[in-house]
């Protein structure tokens, strides 16, 4: 490989080659699984087992499966996807009415304490949520809370990395001087923050918002031990149908069954907000997740 | 005034970081409101379903841990050294797509990846000699496909934060190297690779603690595989199981904490020696 530049030598290109068969091998291996569960609600359970793994069914087997889906128990799965979008836009709200303020003031004000909350911030971010899942579990049932929807709304709502965020992103985009000049017109605490520090934040509003959202959306954990029953979110749901599939449970005797193929769809369905975010958000984000790096 | 605006803030972090820690430090050393000593942890240790436990955790990290470090890194590098800037972003992109599949919905995608009457690549699992989703998830094989899921996950958000690191490097260095007559992999070796090291770290760190909490992934297939993945296979399930079967809220919390404690000493290091937030 020690050549000097120039025409490429055939080491080289045998070295180009394998890179490009190596990374062609982590895309297939990335994107397959999400394209086959995208063709396999189009596909009889029957099909699925039989035909090309990449063939398209046709579409009135996609509408008999949805039929067979959104009518199991009465619509349950409307009621799981309904619960998520409950918990998650109710934590999303209350993230960043605590977050965007939290981060902002240690970023950019003096206050006693201020050291030791970063600290705490930063030990408790790295943190895995799961951790906490137990011990957050046998304190909410020590107050009874468990069952009750703030069981998932509230620890859903406790996210420090967003703080984190919001505060590197105000210690670095926006200046105290700006602030100051503000100070010395004669606004108070709350007009400054409000008029002047708000209206910069839109972007790191975006990020935790978007990091919470489809962090809690995913989140199966915390709902499970939380929140049982009816009250699931999605995620614990699509655990929940996996019991009525009979291919998995050859045992089970429940009249209403579900399919393999209406299974994907359910996982389909169940993804399906995440999923557009990411899309939507990718190019943002990747520059985002990337910045600072990228002054070329 | 500050004060004021992390007020709510404190009040959340007091109530879903702190105190359930503590709440779970007082039932791990009490039983019945009595304290104990270390008898939980004692009863916890003598169980017969928690070495088994540690194990299987345990090998796991490391196969995941090995795999996520050698593919994250290799794949940054190959990423970073496309030269056509769209190929390199749509790339990195699909890589990160599946994360969008995190939880239960990734492992249920997988129970149709990994059985063989179904699944997309049912031709490599028939060439391994397996022939029903039973066969695969056996237990001396978890470790592995537990690894593989949570590879296909995570990976792509870690190579795009390796790759934002990789293009931190200057390019006078890289360009220098190249004037040395240094070829990719050498360049990749002594350059980019100890110039990423903080990073790896921080990624294995931040893996290590995340995989001591393995729950959904053997949950979903102790489900869908007929007991073959038991119900007991990683701590925090045992730690589930103490507290919803057998209402032993002690048992639950002496197995949480430990787990807590792991995840805590590493984090607490990572702050203070880490270098990776020496702005703070």
């Amino acid at each position: 490989m020690d050549r000097p530049a120039g025409a490429m030598t055939p080491g080289q290109w045998m070295g180009r080659a394998v890179a490009i068969l190596i990374l062609a091998v982590f895309v297939l291996f990335f994107v397959v699984p999400l394209i086959w569960l995208v063709l396999a609600p189009t596909k009889t359970d029957r099909q699925l087992l039989l035909e090309a793994p990449f063939a398209f069914g046709d579409w009135e087997t996609l509408a008999a499966k949805w039929t067979s889906l959104v009518t199991f128990q009465k619509g349950l799965i409307w009621t799981w996807i309904g619960n998520s979008a409950f918990y998650c836009v109710a934590a999303l709200c209350i993230t960043l009415i605590i977050s965007i303020p939290a981060g902002y003031a240690m970023a950019l004000t003096e206050f006693r304490g201020r050291k030791a909350l970063l600290a705490a911030t930063l030990i408790v971010m790295l943190v895995p949520s799961t951790a906490l899942v137990l011990p957050i579990f046998l304190e909410l049932s020590a107050v009874r809370l468990i069952g009750n929807p703030l069981a998932a709304i509230l620890p859903f709502s406790f996210f420090p990395f967003g703080v984190y965020l919001t505060y590197i992103y105000f210690s670095t985009a926006v200046s105290r001087d700006l602030l100051d000049a503000a100070r010395m017109d004669g606004a108070n605490e709350f007009q400054v923050f409000w008029k002047i520090a708000m209206p910069l934040a839109t972007p790191v509003i975006a990020l935790v918002g978007f990091f919470n959202f489809t962090g809690n959306w995913n989140n199966y954990f915390l709902p499970y031990v939380t929140l049982p029953g009816r009250k699931a979110p999605i995620q614990v749901g699509l655990a929940e149908l996996l019991s009525n599939v009979p291919a998995f449970n050859p045992t089970n005797a429940a009249s209403t069954t579900i399919s393999l193929s209406a299974l994907a769809l359910a996982t389909l369905l169940a993804i399906a907000p995440v999923l557009i975010v990411f899309l939507f958000a990718q190019r943002y984000l990747v520059s985002g997740m990337t910045a600072g790096g990228t002054k070329e | 005034m500050g004060a004021a605006f992390v007020s709510l803030y404190t009040l959340f972090l007091l109530a879903f970081g702190v105190l359930p820690a503590l709440y779970a430090i007082y039932l791990a050393f009490t039983t019945k409101g009595a304290f104990v000593g270390f008898d939980n942890f004692a009863k916890v240790f003598k169980d017969y379903r928690f070495w088994p436990a540690v194990e299987h955790v345990g090998i796991f990290l490391i196969v995941w841990l090995v795999m996520l470090v050698l593919f994250v890194v290799l794949l940054a590098l190959l990423v970073h050294s496309i030269g056509i800037r769209w190929l390199s972003n749509s790339t990195r992109f699909i890589y990160y797509i599946p994360g969008a599949l995190a939880g239960a919905s990734s492992v249920m995608l997988w129970l149709f990846v990994l059985d063989p009457t179904v699944s997309p690549v049912a031709f490599m699992l028939k060439a391994f000699g397996f022939e029903s989703l039973v066969s695969v998830v056996q237990v001396d094989r978890l470790p592995f496909v537990l690894a593989v899921i949570a590879f296909w996950t995570g990976a792509g958000g870690w190579i795009v934060v390796m790759y934002g690191a990789l293009n931190n490097i200057p390019k006078e260095v890289l360009e220098a190297a190249k004037v040395d007559g240094a070829g990719p992999i050498r360049t990749a070796w002594s350059i980019q690779i100890p110039l990423m090291r903080k990073w790896i770290a921080y990624m294995v760190i931040m893996s290590f603690a995340g995989g001591t909490q393995l729950f959904v992934e053997p949950r979903v297939l102790s489900q869908a595989s007929r007991g073959v993945v038991g119900q007991d296979y990683s701590l925090n399930q045992l730690a589930f199981l103490y507290a919803f079967k057998q209402s032993d809220f002690n048992g639950s919390a002496a197995i949480s904490l430990m787990l807590l404690v792991v995840a805590l000493a590493l984090s607490v290091y990572f702050v203070f020696k880490g270098g990776l937030f020496e702005r703070a």
